[in-house]
């Protein structure tokens, strides 16, 4: 929209921050070649320009969004933000730069580039956080409950009032070793504050009981006929197995047929 | 007999009843208990089979009076019975339930003593779990045929979900395959359901907080390929079941034989899959797509293509439709468009407001081009290029993808450029006579 600068943008990486540089490419009437958060190890090739966070700033972007466009941008905005795909400031930029020109139309768009990039980052985040409220496991220290995820965006925001809801009476501990965030909640409060690091303390004997209860019952479930690894692997990827002791424990160690290796002419004796 | 033990019997028994959905429930948690509902359903796990895990689904007892032919459970079958009380069903729901394994449970039995007996045995477990243990979560239960009127519809406050399995898809198969049970036995229970839901919401509407019967409503289940009934047969009382019973849903079991019986496929038979999938696409289309069963079959093609998906054989029958153009078809249309989905013609209309479509813009929205390009016009012009012979048309809507998922042998024998099956396919010949108006 605006003249490209040969400058990248730095900033914190903060969504406030994000919002200041959008307050700086409107004020110079530029557009950055790129937007690096601070730490993100990219663009040191790129002359860049650093992009104090500054809240009033960011306060006069973020006021002008409704009221230009609409709250759905807004909130697509910041589920945008939380997403995982790469170059995602750039792609935030240049949605606000359509939104602010196309007013509340811009949510129509589907078919435009940006519009439609920056919808699909957001199912996907949607989608993993979904697939969270499924994949969450706790475990139970006494009292408390903590589970682990390792996920690709930033999913915590997304599922924190499901969790909080369902388990109202309890406390527990989400912990996001990606971002190193925590959603901890206590009956009656709630916070998501930064945390380096957790390591999960080893399960007691009641704990490792239901653990073992619930792999029988995995292992029961399925039909020995029907067996399907690849749909399995579709519906529930790889990358979650680590933190489901249903995909960890001793019995899903066991050797995994491949389906290709059910129709190899050893089948029929099998069946004997 | 230990937990574990009991637990993989219990649950051995009950995984052929295909229905694991936590879906159609909304319920906020409160403080004091445990959990809540949410109406889309969550899939917890995925068992190795690729099919959800959302809730506990065991049963009370495989021990049965009953005899039914197709039932791992019948009383001749020489299995390793054991039973759960209802105390150990709650205590199991809630431990798995923190920690996120389930999204609630699936409670169903083999008939003991009498089916008032069982209905007893499942309410006292229920009871527990909502009014001692305070628990919020999805319950399916199932309503055991032949029980008292007034037991059932005590059960049905307890859950979120009942059914009541047709299992078998006609009257005779019915009476060869399960003597003990009649049409009569399993519509009699079904029918009470849905008064009963039917009641309760005009209840509903009076006192705001009137308790709630099976708010998730009913559903079923038809085994397919244990008896020779049709595709069309089962469409058919499927889209009656819907429109009469009001099910919320049907599920289909491809037929896994587990004992051996003269009347019944013989036990290496394997599990009809496909046929299975092509039901549950047909399905898709009564109750989203707008069609009707007699749409998608008759007397004379009683049967799925197996190689086309029920909307493809459909357009291929019915080419005077089309094409039609995205610009300004309504959105029934659009859905009945191969290669559109639910979704994509939900974009289209959205995206339309926004600007005129080309078939660039299509892709972007999730159509999927392979398929649509023979049935579609935008801005009154086919896709560039586009050849419309009867066999590109035939490999193009096949999906190999689709069918790859099956990995049965008779499909991965088969090749799909292989020109006699697209002779077979319907009403191929008329390709040519397939053009594009204004
Ligand atoms: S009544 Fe149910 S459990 Fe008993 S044999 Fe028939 S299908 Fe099986």
């Amino acid at each position: 929209m605006f003249a490209t600068t040969s400058l990248a943008y730095s900033y914190d990486g903060s969504f406030e921050g994000l919002l200041c540089c959008v307050f700086e490419s409107y004020q110079w009437k530029e557009t950055p070649l790129a937007i690096h958060s601070e730490g993100s190890g990219q663009g040191l090739l790129l002359e860049a320009k650093w992009i104090e966070t500054d809240k009033m700033k960011a306060d006069r972007v973020l006021r002008s969004i409704p009221l230009k466009i609409s709250r759905e941008a807004e909130d697509l905005l910041r589920l945008g933000f939380w997403s995982a795909v790469p170059d995602k400031e750039m792609l935030l930029l240049n949605f606000l730069y359509l939104g602010f020109t196309h007013g509340p139309a811009v949510m129509n768009m589907l078919a435009d580039d940006t519009v439609c990039a920056l919808n699909k980052a957001v199912r996907l985040l949607r989608r993993e956080g979904h697939h969270y409220l499924g994949f969450v496991r706790f475990t139970v220290y006494g009292p408390v409950m903590a589970a682990v995820i390792e996920p690709q965006g930033y999913v915590l925001p997304v599922i924190e009032d499901h969790f909080c809801d369902r388990f109202q009476s309890e406390s527990f501990m989400i912990y996001d070793r990606t971002h190193r965030m925590a959603l901890i909640h206590q009956p009656g409060r709630r916070a998501i504050i930064p945390l380096e690091e957790w390591i999960p303390p080893q399960p007691d004997e009641t704990e490792a009981a239901y653990r073992s209860l619930w792999q029988s019952f995995y292992h029961a479930i399925g039909i020995k006929q029907r067996r399907n690894d690849r749909q399995r692997a579709s519906m529930m990827p790889k990358r979650y197995w680590k933190h489901l002791p249903e995909m960890t424990g001793k019995q899903a160690d066991r050797p995994v047929r491949t389906a290709r290796k059910q129709q190899t002419p050893r089948r029929p004796r099998e069946l004997q | 007999m230990d937990m574990m033990e009991k637990l993989e019997i219990l649950t051995e028994s009950a995984k052929y009843d295909v229905a694991c959905t936590s879906s159609g429930s909304q319920r906020s948690g409160q403080a004091g208990s445990l959990g809540n509902a949410v109406s889309f359903g969550i899939c917890h796990s995925f068992a190795a089979d690729g099919r959800c895990i959302s809730l506990l689904k065991v049963l009370m007892t495989n021990g049965c009076i009953y005899d039914c032919a197709y039932c791992i459970n019948r009383k001749s079958n020489p299995v390793r019975r054991a039973a759960f009380t209802p105390q150990e069903i709650a205590d199991i729901t809630m431990q798995f339930y923190r920690r996120n394994y389930i999204e609630g449970l699936f409670l169903s039995s083999g008939i003991m003593r009498s089916p008032d007996y069982t209905t007893e045995q499942l309410i006292a477990a229920l009871e527990l779990l909502r009014n001692e243990y305070h628990f919020r979560g999805y319950i399916h239960v199932k309503a055991i045929p032949g029980a008292d009127d007034a037991l059932l519809s005590r059960l049905g406050m307890l859950a979120d979900r009942m059914s009541v399995n047709i299992e078998l898809p006609s009257q005779d198969s019915l009476r060869k395959l399960a003597p003990d049970k009649s049409k009569q036995s399993i519509l009699q229970p079904m029918g009470l359901i849905t008064n009963k839901i039917t009641e309760n919401s005009t209840e509903l509407v009076k006192y705001k907080h009137a308790p709630r019967f099976a708010p998730a409503g009913q559903s079923t289940q038809m085994i397919v390929g244990a008896t020779p009934d049709t595709d069309y047969q089962i469409l058919n009382l499927t889209e009656g079941l819907y429109k009469k019973y009001k099910l919320k849903r049907i599920f289909y079991s491809a037929y896994t034989p587990v004992v051996e019986d003269s009347l019944l496929p013989s036990l290496d038979t394997k599990p009809p899959l496909l046929r299975e999938h092509r039901l549950y696409q047909a399905d898709w289309l009564l109750r989203f797509y707008g069609f009707e069963a007699r749409e998608l079959l008759d007397e004379a093609a009683p049967n799925f293509n197996p190689l086309l998906d029920p909307k493809c054989s459909w357009a291929i029958n019915h080419r005077e439709q089309f094409p039609v153009e995205v610009n300004r078809a309504s959105y029934e249309m659009l859905l009945r468009v191969p290669g559109i989905g639910v979704r994509s013609a939900q974009r289209i209309i959205k995206a339309r407001r926004a600007g005129t479509l080309d078939f660039h813009a299509l892709k972007k929205l999730g159509v999927v081009l392979k398929r649509a390009q023979f049935f579609i016009t935008c801005k009154g012009r086919p896709l560039e290029g586009l050849k419309v012979g009867e066999h590109t048309l035939l490999r193009s809507l096949m999906s190999g993808q689709e069918l790859a998922k099956f990995q049965q042998p008779e499909i991965e024998q088969l090749s799909f450029f292989d020109d006699s099956y697209l002779a077979a396919l319907p009403e191929a010949g008329r390709a040519a006579s397939f053009r594009y108006g204004g």
